[in-house]
């Protein structure tokens, strides 16, 4: 019964923060003065179209390099927790022809697909997360389709490290040259073309292979890779 | 006025499913099932702090009033990694927990209680 109140009482303050936030910010209204500065200066600054993908790297760059780095301690205790863990498999069927070769077909697709994501992070809605994660889900159709598909460890864990290392020495070029850490140190270019947004699109695409390496490794480490299964 | 229903209302009562789903059931699987629906919740309501009427996503081929507001969307693209990241975390700790107890009910598992 006190369980229950509880309850009804948990939910109904979750209801009412909520309520007072909405209350704070009615819906619609008009923007506050950050976001209005990097609407209005944001393009000129940073050469990036995509408003959104200048605040994730440049403006909140550090944050960015954070979340990055959650990411990884999350796939690297996956994979500790899960190392060792006795898979057993019931279905012991081949995946159908058809299957088999129409995934085969698409796996180059879907990673062509994914780094398009990524190249076009500062242009088009989109960007390094997203694109990583595209390359992963090609690599989950691969394990799906294919029972003896396999992935080097030693690989994911050198393209992760090395994505992690360009993107703190990145990081670090700007300190040096303008005195402010992940500073764009490139020049904005021609705007709305590919070579455009500054260090924007370098970034992204280390995010794009880090995030792809990681949440293959996730997905690796899920499937049991070192039972011969 | 509708939309102000529509969106806030909807993301009000998922977080709410979601945050009832998490503390009434007993099965793990179906508890971080429930802080899933929480976060998308959330999400979904900083995603609706920023609209605006007609306006378009903030990438400029458009003009800058249409455009909706930038920062929740960037604030939420962090959102929803760390949440990927933190399910498959949680999701492995009941792999683990099966693994030992036998069982993904958390009121049979004694060293639970308190």
């Amino acid at each position: 019964m006190i369980k229950k109140a509880f309850l009804i009482l948990l939910v109904a303050f979750t209801g009412y923060v909520f309520f007072v936030a909405a209350s704070a910010r009615p819906f619609g209204s008009p923007r506050v003065v950050v976001s209005k500065r990097y609407l209005e200066k944001g393009l000129n600054e940073t050469g990036s179209q995509n408003i959104v993908t200048s605040v994730v790297v440049l403006y909140r760059g550090f944050d960015t390099l954070g979340e990055v780095t959650v990411l990884f301690l999350a796939a690297t205790a996956l994979a500790a927790l899960i190392s060792g863990f006795p898979f057993e498999r019931k279905e012991r069927t081949e995946p159908s022809l058809v299957m088999s070769t129409a995934s085969r077909y698409l796996f180059p697709l879907i990673l062509l697909f994914g780094a398009y994501i990524f190249v076009h992070g500062h242009l088009t809605p989109g960007g390094g997360f997203p694109g990583g994660v595209v390359i992963a889900s090609g690599f989950l159709l691969m394990f799906l389709a294919f029972r003896k598909y396999r992935v080097s460890e030693g690989g994911l864990i050198v393209t992760e490290g090395l994505a992690g290392f360009f993107y703190v020495l990145i990081g670090l070029i700007g300190l040096y040259l303008l005195g402010s850490f992940l500073a764009s140190f490139l020049p904005p270019g021609r705007l709305h073309t590919l070579l455009s947004g500054g260090i924007i699109p370098l970034i992204y695409i280390l995010i794009g292979f880090k995030v792809g390496s990681e949440m293959t490794g996730i997905l690796r480490s899920l499937k049991g890779e070192d039972e011969n299964g | 006025m509708a939309e102000n229903i529509i969106f806030y209302g909807s993301s009000i009562a998922l977080a709410a499913i979601g945050l009832l789903i998490a503390l009434t059931r007993r099965n793990l699987i179906k508890i971080i099932i429930g802080l899933d629906l929480m976060e998308t919740g959330v999400n979904m309501f900083l995603i609706s702090i920023g609209y605006r009427r007609g306006g378009t996503a903030p990438i400029f081929d458009i003009p800058l009033s249409k455009a909706v507001d930038p920062v929740p969307q960037a604030l939420v693209l962090t959102a929803i990694v760390i949440g990927v990241a933190v399910t498959a975390l949680a999701l492995t700790f009941a792999v683990r927990i099966h693994e030992k107890y036998g069982t993904l009910d958390i009121s049979k598992l004694r060293e639970m209680k308190w």
